[in-house]
C-alpha cells in the first residue's frame, strides 16, 4: 500500500547545526502515528516542512505517491495537509463556523451563504462527534478543548488528508484529553492521517497506531504499538553520545549535602547554622507547599548554599511557573517561602527578592529577560541601578565601569557596551542576562533554561560560571529541558510532572532514560533499578 | 557605519529644523527677517506652550503611554489659576494652583491605568472631555478676566527688560527642559522610564516597580501641562475655558518628530524640544509667506508622516 506521507533524506542546515540530517517517516492512510523525541530533535523542523512552513536543504517528500513540495502553509493546506498548532490559532471574536471555515466560505453572488456555511460546519462537527456545538457560538466563550476541537473542524472542513497534531493535550485537562482521543479516532475512521507528536508515553500508547521516534534529526526507531515497548522508545531517544562535557566540581560538592530531604515541618529549624563549620548543609531557599493553582501544586523543596538544585519536567509541567512564583512574578499560596531562613512571603515583589539576593533569568530570553532594544550595560545594572548612583543620580562612567567588570567575568563578547542588546548573538545575550545577576549580588540563582538556543562554547562558559558561583556558596536552582545538562551540572534533580514536584534525589541516582521516564511518567522504574 | 547610524539617529530631528529654517529663509526672500533676534522671539514665544507640554509628554510617550488629555488640562489649569487671581491670590498661588491642577488631572490619568487598568488611550481621552467640561463650569461657560500682575509679563514676545532677550517663561521651560532632559538620561528614574517603555515584561522581571513609575511620569507630566496652562493663561490676559483645543495633537507630534517612538522606549527632550521648534518655524515661515492656514495644516501634515515614516526606514535599515 502506498504510504499517504512519505518522507526521505530531508536535510536542513541553520549556520553550523544540522536540525535534519536525513530524515524519514512514513505515514499509513487513517492510521494515528506518534512522533517522538526529545527537544531539539528535528521533529518541529520537519513537521514545519510538511505543514510548508520551511523548505528542506534536500530529501523528497510525496503525498498518497505523488511528488509534494508544498510553496507556503497555505498550499499545504490546498493539497490537505494541515498542522495544528501548540498554541491555537483560531479567531477568538468570530463564531465557531467562522474559524471552521475560514478562507473556504461558501459565497452567493459575492455574499457569504449562511444556511450552506452552517450547514458545512456542523458537517464538520458531526464527523468529530460534535452536533451538540452551535455554529453560532462565539469561539472565545469556549472550553481550550472546544477550541482544540474546531481548529481540528478547520482541518477537516477542507478535506484534509494529514493532519498534524503539535502536542495536542498538553494545556487538556484528562478528561479533555479522552474527548481529543475520540475525536482523532474519528479522524482515523474516516481514513484521514494523524501525525501526532506528544511526550506522553502513556498517551501515545493509547492512541496510536504507528510510531518513529527521532534524535539528532534522524529517525532512530520505528514500529507499531503496541509492539514497540517504552523501555525502547525511551532508549532510542536518549541513547545519543554526550557531546558536552561539564565543569569538574569538587568531590565533597558533589556528594551534595543532606541528602533526604527533610519530611517534617520546616519552622523552628535553624539548619546548618549549628556548628558554624561547614556552611554547606545552610539551607538559602527553603520552600513547602507552594501552589499555583491549576499549574503548580504543593511543590516543596530545599536548595543549600552551594548546591545545584535541577529541576526536571516536560514543558508545560508547571517548572516555569514554580520558579517564577518565586520570583514573585506570578502569585502563589505556600506554607513557607523562606531565604536564608527568613520568611518572605509577606513581600512578593520581584524588587523585594532582589534585596533578598535572589536573582532569576527567564527562559524566555527577547521577551522577558533583556531589554534588547537597549544597550548592555543597561541591561547588566537594570536590577541594582543604585550601586552606581548618589540620591538617584547615576554616575554613568561608575555604572559602565561595574557593567564592564561583570560582562568580560562572563566573557561576554562584544565591541562596546554602550551598542544594543539586540546586537549580540544568543549566547553572548545570555551572558548578558547572567552578568546582570553578577551586578546585583544574587545569592541565590533562578535559571530558567539559561543555555537555550545557545552556542556549544558559550554553553561551556556558562556552565564554568554556574558551577563557580555554586563554589562561592551560592545556592542554584537550575530548570532545564535538557536531560544531559542537568546530569551534568546538578547535585540533586527534582522532576515535576503535571504540576507535582517529585522529591529530590541525587544527579548521580539518575541515568537519563530513568529521568526522561520520570518526567513523562512511563511505567516507573524506581530510578536505582535502572541499569 | 554603525557610528555613523547613531549620529544621524541622534541629529535627524535637528537637520531636519535646519533644512526647515533654511527653506522658509530662501522661500521668504529675507533670510535677515525670518532669522533676525526678533522673529526667533516671535517663534520662541509660540513654542513655548508646545514645549513644555512636550516635555512632559516625551516622558509618558518613552515609557510607553500616550496623553490626549493635554488641551483640556491647559485650559482648566488656566482657569484655576484666572480664578485664584481673580479672587486675590498672588500670582505665585496662581501658578502653583495651575501646577496642582495639572498634577491632580496626571494623577488621575494614572490612576484609571494603572489601577483601574484603562489602556491610557482610552482613559486620557475621557479626561479630554472631562476636564474641558470641569473648565467651562468652574469659568461658568465665559472667560474670566484677571488683574494686572506680574503674571501678564511672563508668556510676552517681547520681555519689558530687554537684556533678558526673551520672556521669563521662556527661561523657565528652557531651564526645565535642561533638567528634565539630565533626569530622563541620567537618573534611576529616568533609566526606568526608558525601561518600562522599551520592553514592560522584562522590566518588571528585573524588580523595576511598573505602576509607580507611571504614576509619577503622569503625575509630573501633568505638572508640566499645568504650568503651561499658567503660560497660556498669561498670553491671553485672561482665563478661556475653550483654550488649547487640540494642543495634545501638536504635542504629540513635537515629540514624535523629536525621534520618539510610540511604542515606547525612545525618545529625548531635546528631540521634542527641535520637534516643537520645527513646528513653530513652518508655521511662522507660513505665515510670513502670507499662506492661508491650510497650506500650513497640510505641511504639518505631511511633516509628521515623514518624520515617522523616515525614522521607521531607519530603524528597517539599521536591522536589516
Amino acid at each position: 500500500m502506498t504510504p499517504r506521507l512519505a518522507l526521505a533524506g530531508l536535510v536542513k542546515q541553520y549556520g553550523s547545526t544540522r536540525a535534519l540530517d536525513g530524515a524519514a517517516l512514513e505515514v499509513s492512510p487513517g492510521s494515528v502515528h506518534a512522533l517522538v523525541g526529545e527537544n531539539g530533535a528535528g521533529k518541529s523542523t520537519m513537521v514545519g516542512m510538511v505543514a510548508g512552513g520551511l523548505e528542506p536543504d534536500a530529501g523528497e517528500m510525496r503525498l498518497d505517491g505523488e511528488p509534494y513540495a508544498p510553496r507556503d502553509p497555505r498550499d499545504a493546506r490546498t493539497k490537505g495537509v494541515v498542522l495544528v498548532h501548540q498554541e491555537l490559532s483560531l479567531f477568538p471574536h468570530l463564531s465557531v463556523w467562522e474559524n471552521i471555515l475560514v478562507g473556504v466560505e461558501s459565497q452567493r453572488y459575492g455574499v457569504l451563504d449562511h444556511p450552506e456555511n452552517r450547514r458545512r460546519a456542523t458537517e464538520a462537527l458531526a464527523l468529530l462527534g460534535h452536533v451538540d456545538l452551535d455554529p453560532g457560538t462565539r469561539v472565545d466563550r469556549l472550553s481550550p478543548a472546544m477550541q482544540q476541537v474546531v481548529e481540528i473542524c478547520r482541518a477537516v472542513a477542507i478535506r484534509a488528508r494529514v493532519i498534524l497534531l503539535d502536542e495536542p493535550t498538553s494545556s487538556l485537562q484528562r478528561i479533555d484529553v479522552e474527548r481529543l482521543f475520540a475525536v482523532v479516532r474519528k479522524l482515523a475512521a474516516a481514513g484521514v492521517s494523524v501525525v501526532y507528536i506528544s511526550h506522553a508515553l502513556e498517551e501515545i500508547r493509547e492512541i496510536a497506531t504507528d510510531i518513529t521516534v527521532m534524535r539528532d534529526g534522524r529517525r532512530v526507531l520505528a514500529g507499531t504499538i503496541p509492539e514497540v515497548d517504552d523501555e525502547a522508545i525511551v532508549r532510542a531517544m536518549t541513547g545519543r553520545d554526550l557531546t558536552h562535557r561539564y565543569p569538574q566540581r569538587s568531590p565533597s560538592r558533589r556528594a551534595g549535602p543532606a541528602l533526604s530531604e527533610p519530611a517534617g515541618r520546616v519552622e523552628g529549624r535553624v539548619e546548618g547554622r549549628v556548628e558554624g563549620r561547614d556552611p554547606g548543609p545552610a539551607v538559602a531557599l527553603s520552600v513547602r507547599n507552594l501552589s499555583v493553582p491549576p499549574k503548580v501544586r504543593d511543590a516543596s523543596f530545599d536548595v543549600h548554599a552551594g548546591e545545584i538544585f535541577g529541576i526536571a519536567g516536560l514543558i508545560g509541567s508547571g517548572r516555569s511557573t514554580l520558579v517564577r512564583a518565586l520570583f514573585g512574578l506570578r502569585a502563589c499560596q505556600a506554607d513557607a517561602v523562606r531565604i536564608d531562613d527568613r520568611d518572605v512571603r509577606a513581600s512578593t515583589m520581584p524588587a523585594d527578592r532582589i534585596r533578598a539576593g535572589v536573582g532569576y533569568v527567564s527562559e524566555d530570553r527577547r521577551h522577558e529577560g533583556l531589554l534588547v532594544e537597549r544597550s548592555l550595560v543597561e541591561n547588566v545594572t537594570l536590577s541594582d541601578v543604585h550601586q552606581s548612583a548618589t540620591r538617584g543620580w547615576i554616575a554613568a562612567a561608575e555604572e559602565h565601569r561595574l557593567a564592564v567588570t561583570h560582562l568580560d567575568a562572563m566573557g561576554t563578547r562584544y565591541a562596546n557596551a554602550a551598542a544594543l542588546v539586540r546586537t549580540l548573538s544568543g549566547g553572548n545575550q545570555q551572558k548578558v542576562a547572567l552578568a546582570r545577576l553578577l551586578h546585583q549580588r544574587a545569592r541565590i540563582l533562578l535559571l530558567d533554561e539559561p543555555t537555550r538556543g545557545i552556542d556549544v562554547a558559550s554553553k561551556a562558559q556558562i556552565y564554568e560560571l554556574i558551577v563557580e558561583r555554586a563554589r562561592e556558596g551560592c545556592a542554584v536552582v537550575f530548570v532545564s529541558s535538557y536531560l544531559p545538562e542537568l546530569l551534568g551540572m546538578c547535585d540533586r534533580i527534582a522532576v515535576m510532572r503535571r504540576g507535582r514536584l517529585e522529591p529530590a534525589r541525587r544527579a548521580s541516582e539518575f541515568t537519563e532514560a530513568s529521568l526522561l521516564e520520570a518526567a513523562m511518567g512511563a511505567s516507573a522504574h524506581a530510578p536505582s533499578e535502572v541499569s | 557605519m554603525p557610528a555613523m547610524s547613531r549620529w544621524a539617529q541622534r541629529f535627524a530631528p535637528l537637520i531636519g529644523l535646519v533644512i526647515v529654517a533654511l527653506v522658509f529663509s530662501i522661500l521668504t526672500g529675507a533670510p535677515e527677517r525670518y532669522l533676525s533676534l526678533q522673529n526667533l522671539r516671535v517663534i520662541l514665544a509660540q513654542t513655548l506652550i508646545v514645549g513644555l507640554g512636550a516635555i512632559g509628554m516625551t516622558f509618558i510617550i518613552v515609557s510607553g503611554g500616550i496623553d490626549l488629555s493635554v488641551g483640556s488640562v491647559i485650559a482648566l489649569a488656566g482657569i484655576v489659576a484666572a480664578l485664584v487671581l481673580r479672587d486675590g491670590g498672588s500670582p505665585t498661588w496662581a501658578i502653583a494652583a495651575a501646577v496642582l491642577t495639572g498634577a491632580v488631572v496626571g494623577a488621575w490619568n494614572a490612576m484609571l491605568v494603572t489601577r483601574v487598568k484603562v489602556i491610557p488611550f482610552i482613559a486620557t481621552l475621557g479626561t479630554l472631555g472631562a476636564a474641558r467640561g470641569v473648565a467651562k463650569w468652574l469659568a461658568g461657560e465665559r472667560t474670566v478676566n484677571i488683574p494686572d500682575t506680574w503674571i501678564n509679563e511672563l508668556a510676552v514676545t517681547f520681555p519689558a527688560q530687554a537684556w533678558m532677550l526673551v520672556a521669563p517663561g521662556i527661561w523657565l521651560a528652557a531651564i526645565l527642559a535642561v533638567i528634565a532632559s539630565l533626569v530622563l538620561t541620567h537618573t534611576v528614574f529616568g533609566r526606568r522610564v526608558y525601561a518600562i517603555g522599551s520592553n514592560e515584561v522584562a522590566a518588571r522581571a528585573a524588580g523595576v516597580a511598573v505602576e509607580s513609575i507611571r504614576q509619577r511620569v503622569y503625575v509630573l507630566a501633568g505638572a508640566l501641562v499645568g504650568l503651561a496652562g499658567a503660560m497660556q493663561m498669561s498670553r491671553l490676559r485672561q482665563g478661556d475655558p475653550t483654550v488649547a483645543s487640540g494642543t495634545e495633537l501638536d504635542i504629540i507630534a513635537a515629540v514624535v518628530i523629536g525621534g520618539a517612538s510610540l511604542n515606547g522606549g525612545e525618545g529625548g527632550i531635546a528631540g521634542s524640544i527641535i520637534g516643537a521648534l520645527t513646528m513653530a518655524f513652518l508655521r511662522n515661515g507660513s505665515q510670513q509667506m502670507g499662506w492661508p492656514s491650510y497650506v500650513q495644516e497640510i505641511i504639518i501634515g505631511l511633516i509628521i508622516v515623514a518624520a515617522v515614516a523616515l525614522d521607521r526606514w531607519r530603524t528597517r535599515q539599521r536591522t536589516a
